[in-house]
């Protein structure tokens, strides 16, 4: 049964075509292997029926000759994405009882190319966090430990449960979603790979929104071939999303292990951060140097408005998040607390269907859209925005892909963070830059930190070159051989 | 100048008008949704339109080519790039929790339209600005006491935000305002114009000043749904605010609705805190882009607008302004006048469309394209009348047989033997009867007493069943007088 | 600009989400930290700069003008916390 578990999605793929395994029994034992894990809080919703009868159409459907990419291969949903019939929260109290009577795109896509799906993942509250603590449903344990600490560890956030469930071994994939970092940062922390890919690669259709002009969905997965084949599963032009790119899907799984060899990978100067842990700084020196040997070109550059990054993201996001989240007021879908009186009603719905971070994004965003801070907040936010794009612009007419930490600290434990939602914000210090951007990254688990917790690595790439940011990932997973949890 | 008498003098009263227009698409401005009147509640809505979690708007081509119709049609500059905005504020019927609109960067820029106001005089009248916006669905509030009912059949329907300049002077001038820009609306098909059915919707902003004064603060008077009510309701508000004033009040900007019962505005009691609706680009949508060729291509096939085609009359056919004027107010009208003037007497034509026949098809209850009398049957029986074949008396008979018949005129003249006398020599038979019978009346005529030749020509008639040809009754009855 | 309790209540009302009166001055502290934190934004020229439109480097498309979709009247109502004849019910508005 674990040795089941232990296998990635192309192994598994491979077996599943040739006969010697079927779905079935792969899916069961990720089932019995989820039901075991719960403590770790990673799912907030087990569908053991729905993915045996899912697995059963997969055999079912191989033998036929007819099968998808990921055809039979157990998944966890992030539970943002809206699933048919099937309750869908967004780890919010304000959720609870709602079930979609329509599929996102991304998740139809995946059940298309045959996906088996396990059940729903947990995550910070409408995505709005970086380490799952902010879930109505309680928080995610990462299944890494601290060395000599018994304390549970967060996995990160938002993706926090997708990123747990990947890295226990209860999911071959899971689904997620990035606005500011919520694939990447989870990633890093569990020590999986996650990938964002370009704004508009993925279709937002039935993605609960959080911020709209930054959330783009994509995989975790335990290999960063792996995730090129969920991605291209997932991936796809959707009339329905008016930011859906109309590009082609290439084969992403092809970038992977491709070489190197003269790309040129820009290291951004301004990413040499104040308190930058030594260790953080000694794995991005290793990262470089592991492509340098295989014949990449290290190449300084600048991109001077990062640090204004994380303050533009919060205002922009917020603002963004303050009106999409309006349309939870009781009325139609959701929890109601009833009143006599309208006002009332909707107040109290959304006083107590909301949790304090979403409160306080809500309410910083409306300030900043507020008559008379319009212009000083978000438009001026969004001018900063408009140079950190240029930046990356610049920069990638000198490189074809950028190497940097994707987190400024290793995991750090429940609760040790939560008061304070600067310090929580800074989490993002690293991956906010590229998600304002609407540029692709990958994060790749690279080593250990002196505490024993995963480290990871990042890619960003040009606009829709995945397959770059997959081509030098995927060395960077060569040479860390980093090993997973077993 | 219409100026109002107050205690303290004369005011003028400032309007502006801002129209709300339902535009003529099949689906809605950002789903698929129909737009169809009068469904089963919630029957109408698609997810996007409930605001489900995870939906996403996508624009209607054809609401855009719409809005580009109608800004060519008001002469207003067509902005090629756009932007949607949203515009937040809480309401059951406002299933998004923001209305989709365009604030900073409409698609529709400056433009005018020339107002015919009576006496011959004209205004023009600026238009500041058009956008395209969402509708909202409607609340029912009489349906239990404590609870209110939404209908998100109209939530999403494509809108256009006209708004004028505040040019207008006078209730009189709104009303031609409004009457006019509706008439656009319809001729060029981008709106029904229905105010009945709420697919046309005024406000009016209204404030009043000493002639050449700075201008005051206005109210925004909503609800009115006719023509007639806007006039009603500015002249009231008018009236309202110069009262208070001259007893040393002071107008307060606030919204205000009309009572059409009472023929009065009331204040609408809203909360304390003012709507602040924090407008921003909808990150959902990127900015509207329009290539340039397009809308040319549009221009090129506008329809001849009212004003064109009241010109040409006068021009082409020789008819007065005015009859111009009441022809042109509906596309359809127009049409069928055209159709039924042209080889025969316009002006003729005209006078029977706007008299007779407009008469009759209001009290039939029936519209232009269910007369029964067609375009070129008109043309036939005013042929009858222009070359002396049946008098205009007769015309009458012939017409109110036309409308219960549907039959041409020249079969029913024929059928009835309807045909004017024409006939010297048998009209002067009948003249030379009517003398001989009345001799008191014929010595008055003889003896160069005009005022009796009305009363003979009218026995005269009588006794030829209306048949014979008046003028030549008139001038044989000359003939005998100077005899 | 430090936030105060009366600006956190006014924005509270905005958006309609009901705050307890002890919790008012925590979340102006909160929000005080946060807003100033933003504010560095300050520093940087954006003179010239125009507000970016979207990250998406694209023309909005447009879908023809068809009747696809609506007519699901029990989908649309499903998850609805009352509904009655078809329509949704909420609470009255006091005028």
């Amino acid at each position: 049964m674990s040795e089941l578990t232990a296998l990635g999605i192309a192994e598994a793929r491979d077996l599943l075509a040739s006969g010697k395994l079927s779905s079935r029994d792969l899916t069961a034992a990720h089932i019995t292997a989820m039901e075991a894990a719960r403590h770790l809080n990673a799912y907030v919703a087990e569908t053991p029926e729905r993915a045996l009868a899912d697995a059963d159409a997969s055999d079912k459907r191989r033998k036929s000759g007819a099968a998808g990419a990921m055809d039979g291969i157990p998944v966890g949903i992030k539970d943002l994405f809206c699933t048919e019939g099937v309750e869908t929260t967004a780890g919010s109290r304000i959720l609870k009882g709602f079930r979609p009577p329509y599929e996102s795109t991304v998740t139809a896509n995946l059940f298309k190319a045959g996906a088996v799906m396990l059940g729903k993942t947990n995550m910070d509250e409408f995505a709005m966090g970086s380490s799952n603590e902010t879930s109505a449903f309680g928080p995610v344990e990462n299944p890494w430990r601290r060395q000599g600490d018994n304390r549970p560890v967060v996995p990160g956030g938002s993706s926090g449960g997708s990123a747990a469930a990947v890295a226990a071994r209860i999911a071959m994939g899971a689904t997620a979603s990035d606005t500011g970092g919520s694939i990447r940062q989870p990633a890093a922390f569990c020590g999986i790979v996650g990938l964002k890919p370009t704004y508009g690669r993925c279709s937002r259709y039935g993605m609960v929104a959080f911020a709209s002009s930054l959330d783009q969905a994509g995989p975790m997965a335990r290999s960063v071939r792996d995730a090129a084949i969920m991605l291209g599963a997932m991936a796809g032009f959707d009339l329905r999303d008016s930011t859906s790119a109309e590009v082609p899907v290439p084969d992403f799984e092809a970038a992977v292990g491709k070489d190197i060899k003269g790309l040129r990978i820009g290291i951004p100067k301004e990413y040499r951060v104040d308190a930058m842990p030594p260790e953080i700084e000694a794995l991005w020196a290793k990262g470089r140097a592991w492509l340098e040997g295989r014949g990449a070109i290290p190449v300084e550059i600048s991109l001077p408005h990062t640090k204004y990054a994380l303050p533009t993201y919060y205002i922009v996001a917020p603002a963004e998040a303050s009106s999409n989240l309006a349309r939870y007021d009781g009325v139609r879908y959701g929890m109601r607390k009833d009143a006599a009186e309208l006002e009332d009603m909707y107040e109290e719905t959304r006083g107590a269907g909301f949790g304090p971070e979403v409160r306080r994004r809500i309410l910083i965003g409306t300030y900043v859209l507020s008559a008379g801070y319009y212009d000083a907040y978000y438009l001026k936010a969004q001018r900063v925005r408009a140079l950190i794009a240029r930046d990356f612009d610049l920069a990638f007419e000198k490189v074809d892909a950028i190497l940097a930490p994707t987190a400024p600290s290793d995991a750090f434990a429940i609760g040790d963070k939560s008061d304070d939602p600067i310090a929580m914000y800074l989490n993002d210090v690293f991956t906010v830059p590229a998600s304002l951007a609407g540029l692709p990254g990958i994060s790749v688990p690279a080593g250990l930190s002196a505490a024993g917790l995963p480290l990871g690595l990042q890619v960003i790439g040009k606009a829709f070159d995945e397959e770059c940011v997959l081509r030098v990932g995927a060395v960077i997973e060569a040479e860390a051989k980093f090993r997973a949890l077993s | 100048m219409s100026l109002i008498e107050g205690r303290s003098g004369q005011w003028e009263v400032v309007i502006g008008l801002e129209v709300h227009a339902q535009v003529v698409t099949e689906s809605k401005l950002f789903s698929g949704a129909s737009t169809a009147f009068g469904a089963e509640p919630n029957t109408q809505v698609s997810l996007v339109d409930a605001a489900m979690p995870g939906m996403l708007p996508v624009i209607n081509a054809r609401a855009v080519e719409q809005a580009v119709r109608t800004g060519l049609g008001l002469k207003a500059e067509i902005n090629l790039r756009s932007v949607f905005d949203r515009k937040n504020y809480f309401y059951p019927d406002l299933p998004q929790g923001y209305q989709i609109s365009q604030y900073l960067q409409p698609i529709v820029g400056k433009g005018e339209m020339v107002l015919d106001l009576p006496g011959g005089a004209t205004r023009t009248v600026g238009i500041t600005r058009l956008h395209l916006e969402q509708d909202a669905g409607k609340s029912i509030h009489d349906r239990d006491p404590h609870k209110t009912y939404v209908d998100l059949n109209r939530s999403g329907v494509a809108l256009m935000e006209i708004v004028s300049e505040p040019d207008m002077r006078s209730a009189e001038e709104a009303a031609v305002y409004l009457a006019k820009l509706r008439s656009i609306l319809r001729y060029l098909g981008t709106c029904d114009g229905n105010m009945e059915e709420g697919s046309l919707r005024c406000d009016a902003n209204v404030s009043v000043r000493k002639p050449g004064g700075p201008l005051n603060t206005r109210c925004e008077i909503k609800n009115v749904n006719s023509i007639r009510f806007l006039r009603q309701a500015i002249d009231y508000e008018a009236r309202r605010q110069i009262e208070l004033i001259e007893d040393g009040g002071e107008v307060k900007q606030e919204t205000r609705l009309f009572d059409s019962k009472k023929g009065e505005t009331r204040s609408m009691r809203s909360k304390e805190f003012a709507h602040d609706y924090r407008y921003f680009p909808d990150p959902d949508l990127l900015p509207l882009e329009l290539d340039p060729d397009w809308v040319v291509a549009i221009k090129a096939s506008l329809p001849e607008l009212p004003d064109e085609k009241k010109r040409r009359f006068q021009y082409e056919f020789g008819i007065s302004a005015e009859a111009a004027e009441v022809l042109v107010a509906e596309r359809e009208h127009a049409e069928y006048f055209e159709e039924a003037a042209k080889g025969h007497d316009a002006k003729a034509v005209a006078n029977w469309v706007t008299g007779e026949l407009f008469g009759a098809l209001n009290r039939m209850g029936k519209g232009i394209a269910d007369s029964p009398i067609k375009a070129a049957s008109l043309g036939g029986l005013v042929d009858l009348i222009s070359d002396g074949t049946i008098s205009g008396r007769i015309a009458k008979d012939v017409f109110d047989a036309m409308l219960e018949t549907g039959r041409e005129a020249s079969d029913i003249v024929a059928e009835k033997g309807l045909k004017q006398v024409t006939d010297t020599g048998a009209i002067e038979a009948v003249v030379d009867q009517v003398l001989a019978a009345n001799p008191k009346q014929a010595e008055q005529l003889r003896s160069g007493d005009n005022k009796v030749i009305g009363w003979l020509v009218g026995q005269i008639m009588k006794a030829s069943r209306g048949k014979a040809n008046p003028k030549m009754v008139n001038d044989i009855l000359a003939k005998k007088a100077g005899g | 600009m430090p936030v105060d309790r009366p600006t956190v209540a006014r924005i509270a009302a905005l958006a309609r989400i009901k705050i307890a009166d002890e919790e008012l001055d925590r979340l102006a502290g909160e929000l005080s930290k946060i807003i100033g934190w933003v504010e560095q934004l300050e520093e940087v020229n954006t003179e010239g700069v125009a507000p970016m439109a979207s990250v998406a480097a694209m023309k909005l498309r447009r879908r023809e003008d068809k009747v696809t979709d609506g007519g699901i009247p029990d989908k649309v109502l499903a998850n609805a916390p009352e509904s009655v004849d078809g329509f949704f019910v909420v609470p009255k508005v006091v005028e």
